[in-house]
């Protein structure tokens, strides 16, 4: 059952563009993860979605029912903030409270409601405790209490973790995978920019830039198939390796001739127009291996910087491109600063795009 | 012109001899104790003197001036205020016991009262009202510098606009005040507004609420602006609407500045003299406690003595007002 619809929604500010139209449906119960860098259109996106923002254009559907022009407190849905929002000269009973007493509801359902949340969230001993006098995240529970309190159908996150510290935000993002196990017919939709955030909470990730989708996907999906260069670079830390080459062969698996002469065989299908075109392959840094005596070499240069983090070293190699390529080895690795090296990987490893960046999977 | 000039040289003699103090007693303090070519023992002790003298010496002007104008001015009050006419008769608290069955001073107290209740309300209320308005409109900027214009106007110049607005002309010739024109354009008689007992009073205080307006407008949507948005956004996704959303999200939020700002006004209501003397000088039963110092002190009664009793009298209404308002401006910044 659909949870929640996106029909070619805009939104422009004046004459400036911001979401170009966006496509999306959501299961019921579904956990939804935006991402995208900054200035991306996530968290527009989002606040249109909550009637925070006037929806330009298209179509906004919540559980079949377009919700347009109806005002945010009656779409069903709940939303955390960022900056937990928290109403400062309430106590946190009366935080979680506020919605319900706004709607008029039962005294005695309230009291229901707002202990069954304080509960679940371990927030029973602080329920008299103005905000002030919380932590961070506590603060954060409580701002997600107000929002289960509220019973929504469509629940939404504002970078709910982003104002906490590292070892908190781990804490806090394991309880809202607990929270989205005990809401099973909840719809969830969380932004993020945070990649670690997106891969472990999400049913589905979508990606965004510059207000368009580039790629809606399990985080699996996105990690192995993604639709373009641009997914490929954002999923995946350090990113994926970008290089130029050239189809020689097309056919059910491609040959790609490499600029240093080398040839080498991918099993992906290409279609025949595309042979002898320029186009781009990746390979990401933890697929890299260094070459043995049979091996076709992929890329070579001198090391220019090591990082050594014990269980993985990282090795940033100049090979006469743009950037410079990252290679994640596994341990602690025996090279040092100015060595030369040649790297390979994998056949089925490897990632093509065409010259406007659209990989061959999805072409 | 020659007001001018003696203004300038006023001035620069003020500032300069400023200047001259400021610099010249430290000088001073270096040539007294010196602490280049001394032994180190000596060189760190006067260096010690001369910073622990230091403060003192540069505060020292200040507390001078303040001692002479405020310090002097409340105990010697004090001492009038049990004295006689001429301020030379000891008389107990005689004129205490005067005051009290003094009819107009029971006007005045009654008067100051009602000022009290009204003026320092309805300018928070206007301000807060229209600083919440004035924050939504493109031209809400042009509005808050118009309404804050007033500020800017002495008590008595304000009172003289307002004369003019207030003007009375018999029935039958042109009215030239702006009320009266009204009121007669909707086909009433005209009024002489200021000489109605009760209701004029209620003339007076719409003179100075339409001064304080600005200052309340002008505090209170500074605080109304630190207010973090989300606060708001998350009381429409709770359902509230835009009254309710103001009236419990928001005022709750900025309490604390709202009772500075009537505590503030209300200190200046307590004071209200100008404003009084210029428009009915405390006929027609609108006489206030300060213009009835004013009158004892200096005018018609020359009776230091009673005078003095009456100041003693705002001093002590005004004094626990000030402390509350001062602890709550103290616990406002300490929480930001």
């Amino acid at each position: 059952m659909t949870g929640l619809k996106l029909t070619n929604i805009k939104k422009s500010y004046g004459k400036t563009d911001v979401i170009h139209g966006v496509d999306l449906e959501v299961q019921k119960g579904e956990f939804i993860v935006f991402v995208g860098p900054s200035g991306c259109g996530k968290s527009t996106l989002l606040r249109m979605i909550a009637g925070l923002e006037s929806i330009t254009d298209g179509d906004l559907e919540i559980s079949g029912e377009r919700v347009n022009d109806l005002p945010a407190a009656m779409r069903g849905i709940a939303m955390v903030f960022q900056t937990y929002a928290l109403y400062p000269h309430m106590t946190v009973y009366d935080n979680m409270a506020f919605g319900m007493r706004i709607a008029k509801a039962d005294k005695a359902e309230i009291e229901k409601r707002v202990t069954d949340a304080a509960d679940m969230l371990q927030l029973t001993p602080y329920l008299d405790r103005l905000p002030k006098a919380l932590s961070g995240g506590q603060r954060q529970r409580v701002a997600i209490g107000r929002a289960i309190v509220r019973n929504p159908t469509v629940f939404l996150f504002d970078e709910p973790l982003s104002n906490l510290d590292a070892a908190l935000r781990v804490a806090t993002r394991i309880e809202i995978a607990n929270l989205k196990e005990g809401l099973p017919d909840t719809t969830m939709v969380y932004v993020t920019h945070d990649q670690v955030e997106a891969m472990t909470l999400a049913d589905r990730i979508v990606v965004l830039s510059a207000g368009l989708i580039e790629q809606v996907g399990t985080p699996l999906e996105l990690y192995n198939k993604p639709a373009n260069t641009f997914v490929a670079k954002f999923i995946g830390s350090p990113a994926m390796n970008i290089s130029k080459a050239k189809l020689s062969k097309a056919g059910d698996s491609s040959v790609l001739a490499l600029p240093n002469g080398n040839s080498f065989e991918v099993p992906i299908s290409s279609a025949a127009g595309l042979e002898g075109q320029d186009l781009e392959w990746g390979v990401r840094p933890e697929d890299m291996l260094i070459c043995q005596d049979n091996d076709t070499e992929l890329l070579s240069g001198s090391v220019m910087f090591i990082e050594s983090l014990g269980e993985v070293t990282l090795l940033h190699i100049d090979c006469g491109g743009e950037d410079s390529v990252v290679a994640k080895l596994p341990g602690i690795a025996d090279v040092k600063k100015g060595d030369q090296i040649s790297l390979t990987a994998p056949a089925d490893k490897l990632h093509v795009f065409d010259n406007k960046g659209v990989s061959f999977l999805y072409l | 012109m020659d007001q001018i000039y003696s203004a300038l040289l006023t001035m620069s003699l003020g500032v300069a001899g400023c200047i001259l103090y400021f610099w010249g007693s430290n000088w001073l303090l270096g040539i007294i104790f010196p602490f280049r070519g001394q032994s180190h023992e000596q060189a760190a002790r006067n260096l010690r003197i001369a910073s622990s003298v230091r403060p003192w010496l540069f505060l020292g002007p200040a507390l001078f001036f303040l001692f002479l104008y405020l310090v002097y001015p409340v105990i010697d009050s004090l001492r009038l205020s049990f004295m006689g006419r001429s301020g030379e008769e000891f008389v107990g608290i005689s004129n205490y016991v005067w005051l009290f069955n003094d009819p107009e001073f029971q006007e005045s107290l009654k008067n100051n009262v009602l000022w009290l209740l009204i003026v320092p309300a309805a300018s928070t209320f206007f301000g807060l009202i229209i600083a919440a308005l004035t924050d939504r409109v493109s031209w809400g900027n042009i509005a808050k510098s118009l309404i804050f214009m007033p500020m800017a106007i002495s008590f008595i110049g304000a009172s003289i606009i307002w004369k003019f607005i207030y003007d009375y002309r018999p029935t039958g010739s042109d009215q030239i005040g702006l009320l009266n024109a009204f009121v007669e354009y909707l086909g009433f008689e005209p009024q002489a507004w200021i000489a109605v007992p009760f209701w004029n009073n209620l003339f007076l205080m719409i003179i100075l609420v339409w001064i304080q307006t600005g200052f309340a407008m002008v505090i209170l949507s500074a605080a109304l602006r630190g207010i973090p948005e989300e606060t708001v956004e998350a009381a429409v996704l709770d359902g509230a609407n835009g009254l309710q959303i103001f009236f419990k999200i928001l005022v709750p939020q900025i309490w604390g500045t709202i009772a500075v700002v009537w505590t503030t006004i209300t200190i200046t209501v307590l004071k209200v003299f100008d404003i009084v003397l210029a428009m009915t000088n405390g006929q027609w039963n609108s006489q206030v406690l300060a213009n009835m110092m004013f009158d004892w002190m200096f005018r018609g009664g020359g009776d230091f003595g009673r005078g003095a009793a009456i100041a003693v009298i705002i001093m002590v209404a005004v004094v626990p007002i000030m402390v509350w308002n001062i602890r709550n401006a103290q616990a406002q910044m300490e929480d930001r």
